[in-house]
């Protein structure tokens, strides 16, 4: 292998760049397929001919969205495979399975009533296309939930035994896949998207009223596009409430990391805006902020929903240093520690793998004990020095603040167009700033989406999977060279095709503008 | 911890989801009609054929697209060993078929539409690029199955401190696959199948004037003659070579006997292979004859199609059962992977096989609904989206 670190940083960043631009592509997906499907069932519900061309309009955006998130989804999955095979192996007896679950019982169910929805108008009964439109969303989040479910056992990884003879680790409990962490997860995710939709749809509804053109079409779409926004953003922040709880027992230092918290206290406060200082590192004495606003007793709060909690920071963790509920200070295993029992794992593994070809059972059972013993710190056994076990800081902190923040600048944008909407369609209709606002705001929810996957994929690093397997030992034999390739191969590329779905989209809107909807 | 000797379950279940395998493997090569009709859309006759290929096409492609990732998703959750070896080894090759199903992805939805920036005529030469290469691609991938690939697999490597990386790959990281002249010749039958599929496929679902029926049936002979040239020469070089016999497969380590004729031992020692194959072959060319010989058959799909999915069915089971590593390594015979040592657990084979008692529902409703959309005939008059509104 001509240079490991080239290669697993180019493969994380290709893997970063296809999620990123799936990611821009199914929220809307998850979304907008409910929206069109709550807007097909008034259609049919009220027999509204009008109704039924503000479905066939949003369901052709739908369609164009559709297609791109397929594209980049096949890659997502078999990149897991190309990328990172020994990923793979080592935990694809836990991880294959929801995927191919997803592909069985969600994936099929999507295309096939995706084909009915799309291409079936007047080809089936109404009925049955309304009954097809409604699977396809259900579907869709079906997918999702297979999806984050493996994506949250790589951040919490359960349900699972070692097996040293096959060097890999095995599925014992399928239900364990159905973790807190797994469920409020795929909440958060899915219902994220019915927020981004919402933002959508009120976006190119007010650059219809923007335009003058097709008023109550435009006030239609956005109750809908607002009610669903709503919803979906108060669960999601419900769900995420649950997460942040979930991270401060599963993942402590992801939760340091978006904190930019170094050395924790009881109580905690929250920076609600704040600057990281770059030259802080966890041993050193250089302060954790340049500037940060912080609210009292707020990080106890949301982190373990106790005003006056203990939050470890980063160098408490390394250190092995907690405090428990009743205040005493505890001693977890220190990251030293972590590493050194790691290679004892290692060591033992690779000596029971020797033993086991010699056919030498005593040795095998010496090496299997020690093993057990030190096998949750399998992954430390990989790092040289603690430094390389945190994420990286100020990338995780400040992707959370654009998503809380972002995330409730929208709360109150959905409640006003709401408020507003109800109150006057008329000056909602005729208030250009508003217009203005809502057609601005788009591309910040898009951000905030993308923020939120960058808090949990980079503070989650540098494991795939949590304490067992860090990026450098889960990657493929494979050539730098081959792998910077096939980035800008996926990269051009998809970048070309979103320039054309946003083209398309411009083009379609542009026309329904045009003419009377 | 486990211990290592594999149970009567766990082969059990190791047979039951190589089965499942080779049901999705057919079902993927009958559905390659779709991209046989994509590699058929660069031609000289105009709006007319362009429009039935495409609206034709344009309906199923989400079916052979989906049941690609549901047999990629079932390879890794069931032979998790394979799709971590031939995914990260044969890397080129697998890229470059994910590759033309991007662009195949977006193509239908957008060739037609404005602003999509490259206009229609890159879209169709997307659709055509995915429809030659995409099966040339996967009837290569498939041959690996067979002629092996050249690789290595030591567990041990994971706790290297150097390299922890488990399998290592020629250097030519699938290229060598690809232009393996024996893999190829799979590949080019694959590809003149799927165009052979394609043309029985129009006939059948498309209201079609007779000079563009006859058209298509005269591809349909140049096309299923070419396949079956290409497709007897890969039997002959399959049931002439020399693989290997999986003589013990434990995590302890992998023997293996290098077997002459082993295919064909296998052809003839698995009765349910021999009729299956045999039937599958029959029932190709009952399909492609009777249309042929017909003056306006239309069923031909059906025949060719349930034939194609019996016969690749067949080829699955010849790879991987009868003590046969279905990815042999060239460069190192123990390290090849057979059922028994590249797959998951009995637990997880159980779990999926519980999931898989479902198959046959959604099955259902795939045809249920393929019956609904196909009721009406495509034809060239209506522009493409006119399906939508």
């Amino acid at each position: 292998m001509d240079n490991l670190i080239t290669t697993v940083d180019w493969s994380r960043w290709q893997f970063a760049m296809t999620a990123i631009y799936h990611w821009l592509f199914v929220p809307l997906t998850l979304g907008l397929s409910v929206i069109v499907a709550i807007m097909e069932t008034i259609s049919y519900r009220k027999k509204s001919a009008e109704w039924l061309r503000i479905t066939k309009f949003w369901m052709t955006l739908l369609a164009i969205n559709f297609a791109i998130g397929v594209a980049t989804g096949i890659i997502l999955e078999f990149e897991f495979g190309t990328n990172w095979s020994n990923y793979s192996w080592f935990v694809g007896d836990i991880f294959g399975a929801p995927l191919a679950i997803e592909g069985i019982l969600a994936f099929f169910m999507e295309a096939t009533f995706g084909a009915v929805m799309f291409f079936g108008w007047g080809k089936v009964s109404e009925r049955f296309h309304l009954a097809s439109t409604w699977l396809t969303a259900i579907g869709a989040s079906i997918s999702a939930l297979w999806i984050l479910v493996a994506n949250s056992w790589m951040q919490y990884p359960v349900g699972m035994e070692f097996d040293p003879a096959q060097m890999r680790n095995v599925m014992d409990d399928f239900w364990a896949l159905f973790s807190p962490v797994a469920i409020n997860k795929f909440f958060h995710a899915v219902l994220s998207g019915w927020a981004l939709a919402g933002a959508f749809v009120i976006a190119v509804s007010s650059y219809f009223l923007w335009k003058g053109s097709n008023r109550e079409f435009a006030i239609r779409s956005i109750k809908v596009g607002a009610w669903t926004g709503l919803a979906g953003l108060l669960l999601t922040m419900y769900t995420g409430d649950g997460s942040a709880v979930e991270v401060t027992k599963t993942q402590p230092m992801k939760l340091a990391a978006m904190e930019g918290l170094y050395e924790g206290h009881a109580p905690q406060s929250l920076v609600a805006v704040g600057v990281v200082n770059p030259d802080k590192k966890w041993n050193n004495d250089e302060p954790e902020y340049l500037f940060d606003i912080s609210l009292p007793y707020g990080l106890s709060i949301l982190a373990r929903h106790d005003y006056n909690a203990f939050v470890p920071g980063i160098k408490n963790i390394i250190e092995g240093v907690d405090v428990n509920e009743a205040g005493d200070t505890i001693y977890t295993v220190s990251y030293a520690e972590r590493i050194a029992r790691g290679k004892t794992a290692q060591e033992a593994l690779k000596n029971y793998g020797i033993a086991m070809e010699q056919h030498d059972t005593v040795a095998m059972n010496k090496a299997l004990t020690a093993l057990e013993a030190d096998y949750p710190y399998f992954g430390y056994g990989y790092f040289n020095n603690v430094e390389e076990a945190i994420p990286p800081v100020a990338l995780t902190f400040y992707s959370f603040r654009v998503m809380v923040i972002l995330g409730s600048f929208f709360l109150l944008f959905f409640i006003a167009c709401l408020v507003w909407v109800y109150k006057s369609e008329d000056t909602f209709s005729k208030a250009r700033w508003m217009q203005l606002i809502s057609m601005i705001a788009l591309p910040l929810m898009y951000l905030c989406s993308q923020s939120g996957w960058i808090v949990a994929e980079v503070g989650r690093q540098p494991w795939t999977v949590q304490d067992l397997l860090p990026v450098g030992a889960a990657i493929s034999n494979i050539p730098s060279s081959s792998v910077i390739v096939t980035f800008w191969m996926f990269a051009v590329i998809f970048t070309l095709l979103l320039i054309a779905e946003v083209g398309i989209m411009v083009h379609w809107i542009n026309k329904g503008v045009k003419q009377s909807l | 911890m486990n211990s290592i000797e594999p149970s009567s379950t766990l082969m059990m279940l190791q047979d039951y989801w190589w089965i499942i395998i080779s049901v999705l493997g057919g079902i993927l090569v009958f559905l390659l009609f779709v991209q046989g009709g994509q590699s058929m859309l660069l031609n000289n006759r105009g709006a007319e054929t362009t429009n039935i290929l495409i609206k034709a096409m344009g309906r199923k492609w989400e079916l052979t697209f989906t049941t690609l990732v549901t047999f990629g998703g079932a390879m890794f959750a069931s032979f998790p060993l394979f799709y971590s070896t031939s995914f990260g080894g044969a890397f080129w090759l697998w890229i470059l078929i994910l590759f033309s199903f991007i662009i195949q992805a977006v193509s239908y939805e957008y060739r037609d539409k404005a602003g999509n920036l490259f206009g229609t005529r890159v879209y169709d030469i997307f659709l055509f690029i995915n429809g030659c290469f995409g099966c040339i691609l996967l009837g290569v991938a498939v041959a690996m199955f067979f002629f092996g690939g050249e690789f290595t697999v030591e567990r041990l490597n994971l706790v290297s401190a150097s390299t922890p990386v488990i399998s290592t790959w020629a250097p030519t990281h699938g290229f060598e696959a690809i232009f393996c002249w024996k893999n190829l010749v799979l590949g080019v039958a694959v590809l003149f199948l799927a165009r052979t599929l394609a043309g029985l496929y129009i006939m059948n679902v498309s209201s079609i004037s007779d000079d563009l029926f006859n058209y298509f049936k005269s591809r349909l002979i140049i096309n299923a003659g070419i396949f079956l040239v290409f497709f007897l020469a890969f039997v002959a070089i399959l049931l002439t070579t020399t693989g290997y016999t999986v003589t013990s497969a434990t995590p302890l380590g992998t023997s293996v006997e290098v077997t002459p004729y082993k295919y064909f031992h296998n052809l003839i020692s698995n009765p349910a292979t021999l009729v299956c194959f045999l039937v599958g072959v029959v029932l190709v060319l009952i399909g492609i004859i009777r249309t042929i010989l017909a003056k306006h058959y239309t069923g031909g799909i059906w025949w060719t199609g349930f034939g194609t999915f019996l016969t690749v069915m067949a080829l699955f089971w010849l790879a991987g059962f009868n003590n046969t590593p279905f990815l042999p390594s060239t460069l190192d015979p123990a390290s090849s992977l057979s059922i028994r040592n590249a797959s998951s657990s009995e637990f997880t084979l159980k779990c999926m096989s519980y999931v898989s008692i479902l198959i046959p529902f959604v099955a259902g409703y795939i045809c249920y609904v393929w019956r609904s959309i196909d009721k009406n005939k495509v034809t060239a008059n209506s522009d493409s989206s006119d399906d939508r509104h």
